[in-house]
């Protein structure tokens, strides 16, 4: 199982850095996270030895820039035919969605780590707490997590990549926004209180800041767990569903 | 082990569209079925249910003995298949390709090699392997598809249109390489080109809207029209009463149709009764009584004519 896996993240792997798209991605990501660390986040103005400038702007770029990966998951497989060569190889529907959401995964991770820069100019400009830094790329390549997992089951749904991508921004984006007071304050009132609870309970972004802050709690880990099985769960399901269809 | 593949009584519909209604096949190792119909009649389906990537409503396709609902990753161990449109990672080069099928299907060190080095020479493939599959020609990719399903040997191999955009070279080739791997492998080959089913193919299966046609070999198939085996005969218009007279003492002629009359020619078309051989006894009338005939010959149906007549 552990070895289909990894020759499914393998060959993945490759598919991303032997097309542009792999050097494309981690570039603006970078390139954008910095823009917004300086330019909005008033880095250096701020006069404070700490990345938080940079980690919060992350849920939003995140945001876009996760269901550009995760689009082409299994709507690219559906419209090339490929996904009926692997799924008629001998391996389970399981071992194929997790390598490749794994694939995609590391992909991500990679764009983080060259963020480094980041990390060398603050300790050069003052001595951050290196820990808080540790636990908000733990928070961001989590939230990342998340937000791929959604994406690839909403991807696995159909063979138009603008579709998966469009309604997969829509869903990361709303459980970033159930955190946000002004949208938690517009619907206060209208739902019971449990309800409201239990809406901004699920942002993506309040567990989020956890790790910002430097508490990696684990209310927030088992979030981003239960919430990657979940999504992956669903993917494994919608590819079972249309295979019967 | 039992070395065939059963399906037995496979349905599946998309909706309100019976897309295939009881289909059941058996092939053996060493039998190559041609599996044909007109576009849109089920057979890519069907192949889909067989190979495990549709489920079927109900009915079942098992590999050896392995039942493919039951045992899925069991059963697609023991088959190869070559999808419609021969599907690849186009990002991938053909050498890369092939070390993901060998990865997944589990060879390693030296037989990793030999398996490929096979697939390559099998599929003819050498001068592409460093090429990337998205820049390769229509045939190329058709044979890099094939050298995918043979790597591991498998079987059972199931081809879906495999000489699809292939030159005739290339046809002949394929065609080839699907005869020699017959020996020991059972083939389930999808085509609606007809000449490849009496190129290739040990018996047919004929479906039309997802029903089953025809299930037996392609004279089988032929003998379905009634034109087969009739006789054809160019004579002077003078002797035709005399010559028709004469025939229609055979007890194996069932009726005869003078065409197209001249003043110097007539052709006289005879037609058998359930396609049996005729030429013998109207030949020795023509001999014994010293006809003038100027051309005679036998009809044999095209399997083109066939599958007009029963799939129209």
């Amino acid at each position: 199982m552990l070895g289909n896996i990894y020759i499914i993240l393998k060959r993945e792997t490759k598919g991303y850095f032997s097309t542009p798209l792999a050097y494309i991605f981690i570039s603006i990501f970078c390139g954008l996270t910095a823009a917004f660390t300086f330019y909005l986040g008033a880095f250096l103005e701020r006069g404070q030895a700490d990345l938080f400038p940079f980690f919060e702007s992350h849920p939003w770029l995140l945001v876009l820039l996760v269901p550009s990966i995760s689009m082409r998951l299994w709507a690219e497989e559906r419209k090339t035919g490929s996904i009926e060569l692997l799924m008629t190889l001998p391996i389970t529907t399981f071992e194929a969605v997790i390598g490749k959401y794994l694939a995609a995964w590391v992909m991500i991770a990679i764009a983080l780590a060259l963020t480094f820069p980041m990390w060398i100019t603050v300790n050069i400009l003052g001595s951050p707490d290196n820990g808080v830094v540790m636990s908000s790329y733990l928070g961001s390549w989590l939230l990342a997590g998340q937000f791929l997992a959604i994406g690839s089951a909403l991807s696995a749904m159909t063979k138009n990549q603008v579709i998966a991508f469009v309604i997969s921004t829509a869903a990361c984006f709303i459980f970033v926004m159930s955190g946000v007071e002004a949208v938690t304050g517009a619907i206060e009132g209208l739902v019971p209180n449990y309800v409201l609870s239990i809406f901004s309970s699920m942002s993506s972004l309040d567990h989020f800041y956890e790790f910002v802050k430097g508490v990696v709690d684990l209310r927030s880990l088992l979030f981003y767990f239960t919430s990657i099985v979940f999504w992956l769960l669903l993917n494994i399901i919608i590819i079972n569903i249309k295979k019967a269809a | 082990m039992e070395n065939r593949i059963v399906l037995d009584s496979l349905h599946k519909s998309f909706g309100d569209l019976k897309a295939v209604n009881d289909v059941s096949m058996t092939v053996e190792v060493g039998e190559i079925l041609g599996f044909i119909g007109p576009n849109g009649s089920g057979k890519s389906t069907t192949m889909k249910m067989a190979t495990g990537y549709l489920k079927a409503d109900s009915g079942t396709s098992t590999i050896c003995g392995v039942d493919m609902e039951v045992n899925p990753k069991e059963a697609k161990k023991l088959i190869g298949y070559l999808p419609e449109g021969a599907p690849a990672y186009g990002e991938m080069t053909t050498i890369g390709f092939l070390n993901f099928i060998a990865d997944i299907r589990g060879f390693y060190g030296k037989k990793r090699a030999i398996q490929i080095d096979k697939a390559v020479e099998r599929a003819r493939i050498k001068h592409v392997l460093h090429q990337q599959i998205d820049t390769l020609s229509k045939g190329y990719k058709r044979r890099v598809g094939l050298s995918q399903a043979i790597m591991h040997e498998p079987k059972i191999l199931i081809l879906d249109e495999p000489t699809d955009g292939l030159d005739p070279n290339q046809k002949h080739h394929v065609r080839e390489l699907i005869t020699e791997i017959s020996k020991t492998t059972a083939i389930i080959v999808s085509t609606h080109i007809l000449e490849e089913v009496d190129a290739v193919c040990s018996s047919v299966l004929l479906i039309n809207k997802g029903n089953v046609v025809l299930n037996g070999s392609s004279s089988e198939l032929r003998s379905k029209v009634e034109s087969n085996n009739s006789i054809m005969i160019k004579i002077d218009p003078k002797s035709t009463e005399d010559l028709k007279r004469l025939l229609l003492t055979i007890p194996s002629i069932s009726k005869i149709d003078v065409l197209n009359e001249t003043e110097s020619n007539v052709n006289i078309n005879i037609y058998p009764k359930e396609n049996q051989v005729i030429l013998t006894e109207v030949a020795k009338i023509i001999a014994d009584h010293k006809f003038p005939v100027k051309d005679i010959y036998q009809n044999h149906i095209a399997l083109d004519e066939a599958f007009r007549k029963l799939t129209v």
